[in-house]
């Protein structure tokens, strides 16, 4: 969801830095960030990765966050493969805050997202299992005294010929202490047992998220915690003026009010006392800086500027001559809300803060720049910041804060009320919702000629927020003042077109803005994918065969529609009377990923009944992860083209729950079926990349059923406030 | 603030929190049991889902002084066949991805199988409905119901 120019990472990672995130770090004397810097190989010391118990269990520290896209078992399926282990010994939990250890290959830093977990760990950490496969044979070899050479590993079991057999636990302490080999054998592929097998690795966490034991940071309940909530402005960029908070004082349980820079903080034994005391503050709110637009005056000026030409993004060939050659000539004009992201568990956060030491325990996408931030705030050197990561319940972007905004209200509350008092911030739901941080809200024109069946120009004029800009990212990842993240998938089409042009205004909006599963893919895809089927049928063609027609320099893309075109037997099959399908092929994060839609209309908008999927993210780690990971995207998608809009009046987000921010629900789930293509390719993310398709095939199918294609999304009208 | 004596997973729970709590913060703050989970607070996305007497109850949504006497049942005392049948088949097709609803999900479907031993697509519908995934493990979240109740034939 973020750093995803894989040729910058590369160009990184060839380099020898740790990355351009931290050269704009290291420019601001940031310590953890120069430290990280300075240790730019990649770290395989199994000691820093694996726990190896006497009761021979290996369990994996994760550098990336477990919030459901599975990486705790991703990363003990790459152990477990190199070290020979048996699938019943391993576990996995989360690494601690510490970039020099932990960080994202990708990134530079510790961090997830931009679906990175697998890709950056694939060759790491099956280096860390062959290399503590190593020292654990070599441990043997010493006790047994025999040759190293003659030992073998197989399902967790260390074996001699001469008799001599052990399991990890008995050579761990002696393995995990020798020399860490430089550069240890991994297999061949063709050797792989665990790694893109079917039915031999079962997710880590299944059985405690089934039984209420999983742990998330809600849980958190310490002794002497206090549990806090603040009450920040309804209206982006609100300060408090004045607050009065003697009623909520008298609340029972309410234990103390401070005012942080965000708003006002209440301190409560438990959380009903805190949010009963939250509503008795009378609170003034200075306004004179705050966003105050409407959505519909938002709408206005950005369908303005959508009408003239922004800053050139890239352009080929000769657009604007091309158009005045008639033909068939198209316009549309697409217009996508403001989403949020809304986890089913809401933002919160532990810390305790003693003086001199900060011990920091939550759901934390970000822990490098979230350090740093906890550090700065409280006046701690870095060393004295400890960050445990949780298990989140979801996040699909919302935790992974460039801003690190909730590491310094959690700081800020902390240092508030003074040391010795932890505290667990929560947010509200509605806190959550209303809190901002949304996928931006966004408009594409777009236009286009077809000429004797062939499509002949194309242009796309963004009208967006930047995600990025004002971060640490914004001096990385800008492109001539630009955030790619706003235009990626616009700018590259996968399909040959002679005349091509596309362009952004970039609008600063008092809203903050985040990535939301897959962040510009959840608009571009949509765009590229309606409108490419649009122009197909004004040419007369099929939406597969005119599609593949035009991928001749992508044959990835085309595999993928191939391969969902044979799932869904696109040519033989006979479309229900009342229902029509639709296609669509978006490729995010490396990942390609084609989807078929069947659906039909009925009083509550649109029906899908079934999707088709094929996905190909290159080497399989674990097919039925990946298959989750559509499903669950597909859903996701689905969901928020449907139902999903944020919208303000006079700049105060109207959305505060699920009553009004319509979420998807079972009996609105449809049927899916899923095939992973086959690839030797190196493996990619599947978190993100099952959202992009969803929304345009359905659009694509709607309009087959004569409906249209949705032009303003969400496709319900009113089921958001 | 006044004390309430809870009958949770069979267990007297003694809770001092003011009476118009709702039952979700005085399992979670109040007994401390943190199976059960906050999701919106407003009785829309089924996470805090408990039993009462028996009857799936949003906890969320139900002040600690309406309890009075009756039995509450949540994910850490869960016990009966068809829960075991349903937290089975939900491990045998890892239908968990960030888990946070799932706890919800668990009583929700164990309470349907406990009434209705055989659910149609349309009985899952109708008694699924009320608990949100933003995950979106709808579809496993089915067929995992289906697996559990055919488990349940024997």
């Amino acid at each position: 969801m973020t750093v995803h120019d894989t040729k910058l990472s590369r160009r990184t990672l060839l380099k020898g830095s740790a990355g351009l995130v931290l050269g704009a770090y290291v420019a601001r004397a940031d310590k953890l960030f120069a430290q990280a810097a300075a240790k730019p190989s990649v770290n395989i010391a199994p000691n820093t990765f694996l726990i190896i118990k006497p009761d021979s269990t290996v369990t994996v520290l994760c550098k990336g966050i477990e919030f459901g896209q599975g990486p705790f078992t991703g990363m003990a399926t790459l152990v477990a493969e190199e070290l020979d282990a048996d699938w019943a010994q391993m576990r996995a939990d989360h690494a601690p805050s510490n970039p020099q250890l932990y960080k994202n290959l990708a990134f530079g830093m510790q961090g997830t997202g931009g679906s990175t977990a697998i890709a950056n760990s694939y060759i790491q950490m099956r280096q860390v299992g062959a290399a503590a496969r190593q020292m654990l044979v070599a441990a043997a070899a010493d006790a047994w005294q025999v040759p190293a050479g003659e030992i073998t590993v197989d399902n967790g079991v260390i074996k001699h010929a001469s008799g001599h057999e052990g399991r990890f636990g008995e050579f761990a302490d002696k393995a995990m202490a020798m020399p860490v080999p430089a550069d240890p054998k991994l297999k061949d592929p063709s050797q792989f047992r665990l790694i893109g097998k079917e039915g031999v690795v079962k997710r880590l966490d299944s059985a405690d998220k089934t039984n209420g034991k999983a742990f998330y940071t809600l849980d958190i309940n310490e002794p002497d915690m206090l549990t806090v909530v603040v009450a920040r402005s309804p209206k982006f960029g609100g300060k408090v003026a004045s607050f009065d908070a003697t009623a909520a004082k008298a609340v029972a349980g309410v234990v103390d009010v401070k005012q942080v820079s965000n708003g006002v903080a209440v301190y409560a034994k438990g959380f009903w006392p805190a949010k009963m005391g939250r509503e008795a503050l009378k609170i003034t709110w200075d306004d004179s800086k705050a966003e105050k637009r409407g959505s519909a005056e938002l709408l206005q000026q950005f369908r303005g500027l959508s009408k003239t030409a922004g800053k050139l993004v890239k352009a080929e060939g000769k657009f604007e001559e091309s158009m005045a050659k008639g033909g068939r000539v198209i316009e549309v004009e697409y217009v996508f809300p403001y989403l949020a992201h809304a986890a089913m568990e809401p933002l919160n956060a532990y810390l305790k803060w003693d003086g001199d030491t900060a011990y920091a325990r939550y759901g934390c996408q970000f822990p490098t720049p979230d350090h740093m931030a906890i550090s700065k705030v409280l006046g701690l050197p870095i060393e004295k910041v400890k960050i445990d990561v949780l298990l989140a319940g979801g996040s699909f972007g919302r935790r992974a804060q460039q801003s690190t905004h909730q590491a310094i209200e959690l700081a800020e509350v902390a240092k508030a009320i003074g040391p010795g008092k932890p505290v667990k911030l929560v947010w509200t739901r509605e806190d959550d919702m209303r809190g901002g941080y949304y996928r931006p809200y966004c408009i594409h024109r777009m236009r286009g000629a077809v000429r004797d069946g062939k499509i002949e120009a194309w242009s796309d004029t963004i009208v967006s927020q930047s995600i990025m800009k004002g971060s640490f990212f914004e001096s990385m990842m800008f492109k001539d003042g630009l955030d790619p993240t706003s235009y990626e998938g616009s700018n590259e089409i996968p399909y040959d077109v002679e005349n091509f042009r596309c362009d952004m205004h970039q609008v600063d909006v008092g809203v903050p803005v985040l990535w939301w599963r897959s962040v510009g893919h959840t608009h571009t895809g949509y765009v590229v994918e309606a409108f490419v089927d649009e122009l197909l049928e004004a040419a007369g063609k099929d939406p597969i065969e005119g599609r593949l027609e035009l991928l001749s320099k992508k044959p990835r893309h085309a595999g993928a529609l191939k391969a969902v075109a044979e799932l869904a037997d696109w040519k033989n099959y006979k479309v229900p009377a009342g229902r029509a399908r639709g296609v669509a092929v978006v490729e995010s994060f490396n990942t390609f990923v084609a989807q078929v839609v069947e659906l039909s209309m009925t009083d509550d908008g649109p029906k899908v009944h079934k999707v088709w999927c094929a996905v190909d993210c290159g080497v399989a780690v674990n097919p039925d992860i990946i298959r989750a990971q559509m499903e669950g995207g597909i859903g996701f998608g689905l969901g928020h083209i449907l139902y999903a809009e944020q919208t303000l009046d006079a700049g105060a987000p109207v959305s505060g729950n699920f009553d009004t921010y319509r979420s998807l629900r079972i009996n609105e789930m449809p049927e899916i079926e899923v095939v992973i293509v086959k690839s030797t390719e190196k493996p990619s993310g599947v978190g993100e990349p099952g959202v992009p398709p969803l929304g345009p095939a359905v659009a694509n199918a709607l309009a087959k059923l004569g409906v249209g294609r949705p032009r303003q999304l969400p496709i319900v009208p009113g089921a958001s406030a | 603030m006044a004390a309430f004596t809870l009958k949770i997973n069979g267990q007297a729970r003694e809770v001092d929190v003011d009476p118009n709590t709702p039952l979700l913060w005085a399992i979670r703050d109040g007994a401390g049991l943190t199976g059960t989970k906050y999701g919106c607070g407003v009785a829309q996305c089924g996470a805090c889902t408990v039993y009462v007497d028996g009857q799936t109850v949003r906890s969320c949504s139900m002040p600690v002084s309406a309890i009075g006497t009756s039995e509450i049942t949540t994910i850490e005392g869960l016990d009966s066949k068809e829960a075991k049948a349903v937290q089975a088949a939900w491990v045998a097709l890892d239908v968990p991805q960030c888990g946070y609803c799932q706890s919800g999900q668990v009583m929700s479907a164990t309470a349907l199988l406990s009434v209705n031993p055989t659910p149609t697509d349309n009985d899952i519908d109708l008694a699924m409905n009320g608990n949100i995934c933003r995950c979106a493990t709808y579809v496993r979240i089915r067929a995992a119901i289906h697996g559990a109740a055919k488990s349940l034939e024997g």
